[in-house]
């Protein structure tokens, strides 16, 4: 694992639709800079060109009222372009094209309060136990359903591990005020809102130890709102999982 | 007639005063002052941001015991200040500063009319303000404090919490409610009270843009004003219009009956904000287009293209409210929509950015004061404008979502964009409300050091947005991305103290000017449009005689003419 880099540009990115993102990010940027240095440069060309000095007289009608239309039509298209050829399939991809049919996908359940997260992962049986927000207490923080056996080995957890290479469902929900599940280095961002369960779906191309935030104002504690986020190798994460089983005694 | 005036006492004629020039020096003073206050606010969110921790000097043991301890700032504090900030600035400096007082003193004087349509309503508009204001100023002594949701209050979080919010949404009623008297005054005004030969195509670009935004004004508000009673009665009736059911705060069952949808609010308060955004820049375009007519001598290249765009921007400006809301789990269908809606309304104000620009080719440019500031809202509101483009779309905003990177871009927008616009007037109109001219070397002064640190604040603050620091954090450098980016952190904060020191040569100016300064002439500009008709200060009911519009607004360098300027109200020999 290599340390990742963080500094006054975008974080490291690790996520399998994330180059999709930085590109467009990208292409933007160089955009925006030449449309501005453009402006910029006619700006400051006239502002000497045309400066008020002895001499000197104002045109009345200068220029033909076509001029401008070339950068209009040109804006237009090349918005056009990047929305067309990038945000609308990029967005499609990472918002509809859910890895459900995969068999390898892994689902986990995300559980937001005020100011933690909780990991909610189904266990050896990989079905989640049943949940209610009757159940919330100090010492169900995922709201299970004890009478279900299907929860008796489900996984709860303050950190998220997830395996590399491997698509991942997350379900969202929020005990009570909206929060935000973001992970920069995912390139992901996707509120979490009360009376809702919101799925999202992404996959890590690299492992590595990376960090969680809340990205929502969400009360008092709302900048310390982050988790632990550990990307892994496939044994590793199985591991993991299995260190987390004998934990809850039932081997 | 004269005389009646001169008996009027002082309470009449400053304090409940329908002379739209008085209720526009009033809206302009008061909103001056919240300007400055919620400057303050930041400017103590700043220490806590570059210095996490440590006690604010010089006023950290001033603030009590609820918002510091041992001087150093407690997040509860940071969340008010923030939610407040954005609160004064937006709604409580801004906007009155923008329409309230630019456009009250203005549109009468620039359409020939002797005073707005409905001067008491304009009157209950101003005192509306000042309670709403006050009502906010009043809540930071609340027990528990101002309110600390955000200047967004999204539910449920805003429902759920202290008494400051309560006041918050009194507040906004009363600040809603002055606009929508005003907006609508504005309206009757523009259409009704237009001198003879004022056509709509010979209005000066300002009005144009206040018509606008008054219409904005008018048809955006409601919706929240609407939703902050039904917060309202959430909070304190017992309702759930905004409240689901089966919520769990801190350990505890929540009593809401349920059933509310949170995303409810956030659709009610963006159809607001979003047209609200426009109401913070256009009316400062329109100030920019006066000042550049005037300082180029020549007529602004593309008038109509310009009008129709703001048209079309104002009518867009309800179609794309929830590029705001891209990350609340919106689906493909309604985000393309929204994304195509934000990429359209993006060439209007290309259009008029680009008209502005080409105004300046073949010109005769003067460089005053004023001149400076709307030349420095071209670049500034174009960086703001084009950082919106990665925002718009929905793919790049999943990153940049809620970072710094959209605070330093609707910033662009509005702090060097706007607020420059704004000083671009008061510069450039001063003359005709005090009489007085203002000093150049001092205003030079104001204008460069206000541009240098303007962008020390705001640009670090896209690179640290870039680096994926997110907004509204007490505390950034807990996260490894706001440790890195903590030099930009340091940077904006020194540059926010920076820009206040550049704010004082301003208020020298500002005091000194009205008392020191020679007199001005009644046109020192030697401008066309009809406010420069009136003598200097304008008397109660504007213009001694009636006046009647021959031209355009902007007849300048005429081919022929024997001056450079051919004003409307001068009939010219044909
Ligand atoms: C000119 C100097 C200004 C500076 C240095 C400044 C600085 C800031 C900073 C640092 C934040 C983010 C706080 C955080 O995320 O924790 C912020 C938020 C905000 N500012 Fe400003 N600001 C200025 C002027 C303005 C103006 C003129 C307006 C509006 C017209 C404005 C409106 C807002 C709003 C709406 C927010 C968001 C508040 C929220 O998160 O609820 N600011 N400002
Ligand atoms: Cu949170
Ligand atoms: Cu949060």
């Amino acid at each position: 694992m290599n340390d990742p880099q963080y500094g006054w540009w975008l974080p490291p990115q690790i996520s399998a639709h994330g180059d999709d993102i930085d590109l467009m990010i990208n292409i933007i940027h160089w955009f925006m800079l030449a449309l501005f240095v453009g402006w910029s440069l006619f700006i400051v060309f006239c502002l000497v060109r045309f400066r008020e000095r002895p001499g000197h007289v104002a045109v009345y009608q200068p220029i033909e009222a076509r001029f401008n239309r070339w950068l209009e039509v040109g804006v237009a298209v090349a918005e056009a372009a990047i929305l067309i050829a990038f945000a609308m399939p990029v967005w499609a991809k990472v918002k509809t094209l859910f890895p459900i049919n995969d068999t390898n996908t892994i689902i986990v359940r995300v559980v937001a309060e005020q100011f933690k997260w909780l990991f909610h992962y189904p266990g050896k049986d990989g079905k989640f136990g049943r949940t209610g927000p009757e159940y919330y207490a100090d010492d169900n923080p995922a709201g299970l359903d004890f009478d279900d056996d299907d929860g008796i080995d489900d996984i709860t957890v303050r950190g998220m591990h997830i395996p590399v290479d491997t698509p991942i469902i997350a379900r969202l929900v929020t005990k009570d005020v909206i929060h935000s599940f973001k992970i920069p280095v995912m390139r992901i961002t996707q509120d979490v809102i009360p009376g809702m369960e919101i799925p999202i779906w992404f996959e890590a191309r690299s492992t590595g130890k990376f960090q969680i935030g809340c990205a929502q104002l969400c009360g008092l504690g709302h900048y310390e709102m982050k988790a632990k986020f550990t990307v892994e190798s496939k044994q590793d994460f199985q591991r993991w999982l299995d260190e987390e089983h004998s934990a809850l005694g039932l081997d | 007639m004269s005389e009646a005036h001169a008996e009027m006492g002082f309470l009449r004629k400053y304090v409940f005063s329908t002379d739209h020039k008085i209720i526009g020096i009033q809206y302009g003073i008061t909103a001056l002052v919240f300007l400055f206050f919620g400057f303050c606010l930041m400017m103590m969110m700043r220490w806590q941001l570059a210095y996490p921790g440590e006690p604010i000097p010089l006023i950290g043991g001033l603030l009590g015991e609820t918002r510091t301890d041992r001087g150093a700032m407690l997040p509860n504090f940071y969340n008010q200040l923030g939610a407040m900030h954005g609160t004064i600035m937006v709604f409580m400096g801004i906007v009155p500063l923008a329409v309230g007082a630019f456009g009250n003193y203005f549109v009468p004087l620039q359409i020939g009319a002797p005073d707005m349509a409905f001067p008491r309503l304009n009157m209950a508009s101003y005192q509306a303000f000042v309670i709403g204001g006050v009502i906010m100023l009043v809540s930071f002594f609340l027990p528990g404090g101002a309110a600390s949701s955000g200047w967004t209050s999204y539910a449920p979080l805003a429902v759920i919490a202290t008494t400051g919010q309560t006041f918050w949404l009194f507040g906004m009623m009363f600040l809603i409610a002055s606009s929508l008297l005003g907006g609508i005054n504005f309206i009757v005004t523009i259409i009704h009270l237009r001198a003879e030969g004022l056509t709509f195509f010979r209005l000066p670009f300002f009005v144009w843009s206040q018509l606008v935004t008054a219409f904005l004004l008018v048809l955006a508000f409601p919706a929240l004003q609407a939703a902050s009673v039904m917060q309202l009665m959430d909070r304190l009736a017992g309702t759930s219009f905004f409240m689901p059911s089966g919520l769990v705060v801190g350990g505890e069952q929540i009593a809401a009956v349920g059933g509310g949808s949170p995303l409810l609010w956030q659709h009610l308060f963006w159809f607001l904000a979003h047209p609200e955004v426009y109401v913070l820049i256009l009316p400062g375009m329109g100030i920019v287009a006066e000042v550049i007519a005037v300082n180029t001598r020549k007529p602004l290249w593309g008038y109509r293209p310009m009008v129709y765009s703001l048209l079309f921007l104002g009518f867009l400006s309800f179609g794309v409210w929830a590029h705001h809301m891209y990350m609340t789990g919106m689906g493909t269908t309604m985000s393309t929509f929204f994304q195509i809606t934000t990429m359209i309304i993006s060439i209007p104000s290309v259009i008029i950015l680009t008209c502005l620009v080409i105004s300046l080719w073949g010109a005769s440019i003067r460089f005053p004061v004023p001149m400076l500031f709307a030349l420095a809202f071209l670049p500034m509101f174009g960086i703001g404008g084009l950082t919106g483009l990665p925002l718009g779309l929905a793919a790049p905003d999943a990153f940049l979502h809620d970072t710094y990177y959209v605070i330093g871009h609707f910033h662009y927008v509005v702090a060097p964009g706007t607020i420059f616009a704004l000083f671009a007037g008061i510069y450039h109109w001063w003359p005709k409300i005090t009489g007085r001219q203002m000093n150049e070397a001092l205003g030079k002064i104001h204008f460069w050091f206000s541009f240098l640190f303007m962008n020390g604040i705001f640009m670090p603050m896209m690179f640290e947005g870039m680096a994926g620091v997110s907004r509204r954090l007490f505390d950034p450098t807990i996260y490894v991305t706001g440790e890195a980016a903590h030099g930009l952190t340091i940077m904006t904060s020194w540059s926010a103290w920076g820009l206040a020191l550049a704010q004082v040569p301003f208020i020298i100016n500002f005091f000194w000017s009205m008392r020191k300064q020679e007199m001005a002439e009644d046109n020192p500009w030697q401008a066309t449009t009809l406010e420069w008709a009136t003598p200097t200060p304008p008397p109660h009911g504007n213009f001694p005689e009636t006046v009647v519009a021959y031209s355009g607004p902007y007849e300048y360098s005429v081919p022929g003419a024997e001056r450079d300027f051919s004003p409307q109200f001068i009939k010219q020999e044909a």
